[in-house]
């Protein structure tokens, strides 16, 4: 069997596991509803006269605070706390297997969420005739920093036999990679920190980013950001894995 | 004979604390090995390496002719393997969970379906295979692992205390069981029931403190009793060879695990 087919059955196996309990009812009625309330009521959807929905890719960042370390709390802490992680471990897969697994299985959670969120995509192209285009980067992007934050996620779960512990961790390292790129924050750090530095903090910052991506451009440096914290963070994760194992 | 399991070597520290201070084992086809020792003497620990969940400080792991550390996923396809506790995913019914171990072992299908019936039959479960794994009992649960131990006919078996909370009449199917797969299989047991090494192991290996301290026929570890001693003969040598209190090796350090 090879190495695609060994991260298939993970995913397999990982995906259902969301379904089995209340958790993913529970998230994506939370989500789809907050998107709804956050677009409407505070972005003004309908008061800005514009056919676009920057307001609802505007509280993306904020949902996934709350809603994406739910989803990867339970990708380690619960195999530790069990002991499967023992099962996993001596079944003929490698720890890279699972990292990927497991990852791709809460991320694509994540994107069946965020796809549930095209009758808002429908709304304001009945309502007038907004940029297609800038609209789809911008699902890429809120996709991306999904992807970007569960890897985060991921990697602290491994820390930790306690779901409850590894969802406040991941908040705040989520939260931590947003307010790094805050102009607040920039300013404040400005003072007394070379123009480069500034520079290179707000080029780690999640936001920076995000935002550049709704713009409606699609720049390979915003893509590549996402894509390289998702990969040095699922690196890290296996060693976590194999270095927390026997804990 | 064929040597399935090769361990030479083995030792395991935990920081300062040496777990498994060189260990051997060589298990051929036909042999069912009874591994015992007190808690703590380093038995998980050692089942641990010999299925490559925890990685030697030092020694090799050879399964079935491939060393573990050069070829980890072949060499994971030679055992089936009942750790500790018999972890299972409780969100599965038993059947969900066994045709999830049979895709890891690359069965799809029919060959997967027919795989899991044929583990399901052999472990009794059919009357539980739409249960959740979380609301099985002890017992079932402890099947369950072994279902899935078992579900691709390895040439090698370890089990963790394949037994552990089993009533007499289930304890008494497994060993029945064990001793028939062990016909033409490496099998290595833990235990902690010294009756159950007589009953199913032909060789019985005792370690204390991370080393070996008896290694023989189960006749011969009763014929290590005095003549005096006429009941718990196996229990009084244990005793002997893990204790310091009746003569036998010292006991300097109780071990965590």
């Amino acid at each position: 069997m090879n190495s695609t087919a060994r991260i298939a059955t993970i995913f397999r196996r990982e995906f259902a596991a969301y379904f089995t309990s209340p958790l993913a009812g529970i998230f994506l009625v939370i989500y789809l509803f907050m998107s709804a309330v956050l677009t409407f009521q505070m972005g003004g959807l309908y008061e800005r006269g514009q056919a676009d929905l920057r307001p609802f890719f505007q509280v993306q960042p904020w949902l996934d605070l709350f809603l994406v370390p739910a989803l990867s709390m339970r990708l380690w802490a619960e195999d530790r706390r069990t002991g499967t992680i023992e099962l996993l471990l001596t079944l003929p897969f490698s720890v890279r297997d699972l990292v990927l697994g497991k990852f791709l299985a809460a991320w694509a959670f994540a994107c069946v969420a965020l796809a549930l969120t095209a009758p808002l995509w429908i709304t304001v192209a009945w309502l007038g005739s907004p940029d297609h285009g800038s609209i789809l980067v911008g699902y890429i992007a809120s996709a991306l920093m999904a992807g970007t934050f569960l890897a985060i996620g991921a990697f602290l779960s491994a820390f930790t036999k306690n779901q409850v512990i590894a969802f406040v961790l991941s908040g705040v390292a989520c939260f931590l990679l947003m307010v790094i790129g805050f102009p607040m924050l920039l300013d404040f750090v400005s003072g007394w920190l070379p123009r480069t530095a500034v520079e290179a903090i707000a080029a780690m910052s999640v936001l920076t980013h995000f935002e550049s991506m709704m713009r409606g451009v699609l720049d390979g440096r915003d893509v590549l950001y996402f894509v390289s914290v998702s990969a040095a963070f699922l690196f890290l994760n296996g060693i976590v894995v194999e270095w927390k194992k026997a804990e | 004979m064929k040597e399935l399991i090769a361990a030479r070597g083995l030792r395991k520290s935990f920081g300062s604390f040496e777990a498994v201070r060189g260990i051997d084992l060589i298990v051929p086809a036909g042999q069912v090995l009874g591994f015992l020792g007190p808690n703590g003497a380093g038995k998980s620990t050692t089942m641990r390496m010999l299925t490559g969940f925890l990685e030697p400080t030092a020694g090799t792991v050879t399964l079935d002719g491939i060393a573990l550390a050069d070829a980890p996923i072949a060499a994971k396809r030679t055992f089936g393997y009942l750790p500790e506790g018999a972890p299972a995913y409780g969100d599965m019914r038993v059947e969900e969970f066994l045709n999830f171990v049979a895709r890891a072992r690359g069965y799809v299908g029919a060959d997967a379906r027919s795989r899991v019936d044929r583990s399901i039959e052999r472990l009794h479960l059919e009357p539980y295979r739409r249960q959740l794994v979380d609301t099985l009992s002890k017992g079932y649960k402890r099947r369950t692992g072994l279902a899935q131990a078992i579900l691709h006919d390895p040439p090698i078996l370890v089990l963790d205390e394949p037994t552990d909370g089993l009533d007499p009449n289930q304890k008494h199917e497994v060993r029945e069981l064990i001793r028939r797969l062990g016909d033409d299989r490496a099998v290595v047991l833990s235990t902690h029931i010294l009756e159950e090494v007589e009953a199913v192991c032909t060789r019985a290996v005792i370690i204390n403190e991370g080393r070996v301290v008896f290694d023989g026929t189960p006749k011969a570890l009763d014929a290590k009793a005095p003549a005096n001693i006429t009941s718990n003969r196996l229990d009084h040598v244990f005793r002997m060879l893990t204790t310091s209190d009746i003569g036998g090796a010292p006991r300097t350090k109780a071990a965590s695990r």
